[in-house]
């Protein structure tokens, strides 16, 4: 992995079109601000894993329809 | 073709009402078709891994459950899904349910988004805090 060292408000460039600012710097947090062509999906990486986690807790769960449908129908 | 489903035994389905979600679906990228599954009984739709007869995910209309639900699908998403205008789009939320049907929760944040002028599908991950992965579907008494 690439590591670079930046300061407030330098900005790293990834090829032509994205462009990644340290807008903020605190004791234990950076603030970054991300240009990227609209079609470009930017997230939180925890959000991903959270989705990942939440789908694969559902697809887990061991449903009892015939229980389900008699609570569904009141 | 017949195949194999979690909670439905074997099924027909035709070709053309095979959904693709071209980068799978979190957690489970190796899977790509689907079908949708209406079960009036139960009142939910079944999202069934057409290759895996064990994955299948339970959902319901994010509408249903949050009266007047609506976010900004994304550009990207839009591209992917080549989709032309929202009308030939449906929702469906991920339901998680418990033993205790009560606590029963829907993934509002992360819609399951599908073209169904072409049946592509995808899950698409909503900015800001509007929604929840953990939406109470059930307020109050069952």
């Amino acid at each position: 992995m690439l590591v670079l060292s930046r300061k407030k408000d330098e900005a790293i460039l990834i090829g032509d079109d994205i462009e990644i600012i340290v807008t903020e710097i605190a004791e234990d947090k950076v603030k970054i601000g991300v240009r990227a062509p609209k079609n470009m999906k930017v997230l939180r990486k925890e959000l991903l894993e959270q989705v990942k986690e939440e789908n694969i807790h559902s697809a887990e769960s061991k449903v009892d329809l015939e229980a389900l449908a008699k609570v569904m129908k009141k | 073709m017949k195949i194999k489903t979690k909670f439905f035994g074997e099924i027909e389905v035709e070709e053309k009402q095979i959904i693709n979600f071209v980068e799978g679906i979190p957690g489970f990228p190796e899977y790509e078709r689907y079908v949708l599954i209406n079960d009036e009984e139960v009142g939910f739709t079944f999202l069934q891994s057409i290759d895996e007869w064990s994955l299948c995910f339970i959902t319901l209309p994010p509408a249903t459950i949050v009266g007047d639900y609506s976010f900004d699908l994304s550009d990207e998403a839009v591209e992917k899904l080549e989709l032309e205008k929202p009308e030939d789009a449906i929702t469906l939320a991920i339901l998680n349910i418990p033993e205790d049907f009560k606590k029963m929760t829907a993934n509002l944040r992360a819609p399951i988004v599908i073209n169904v002028k072409n049946n592509k599908g995808i899950q698409e991950l909503l900015d800001g805090d509007n929604y929840s992965m953990k939406h109470q579907v059930f307020k109050g008494d069952v």
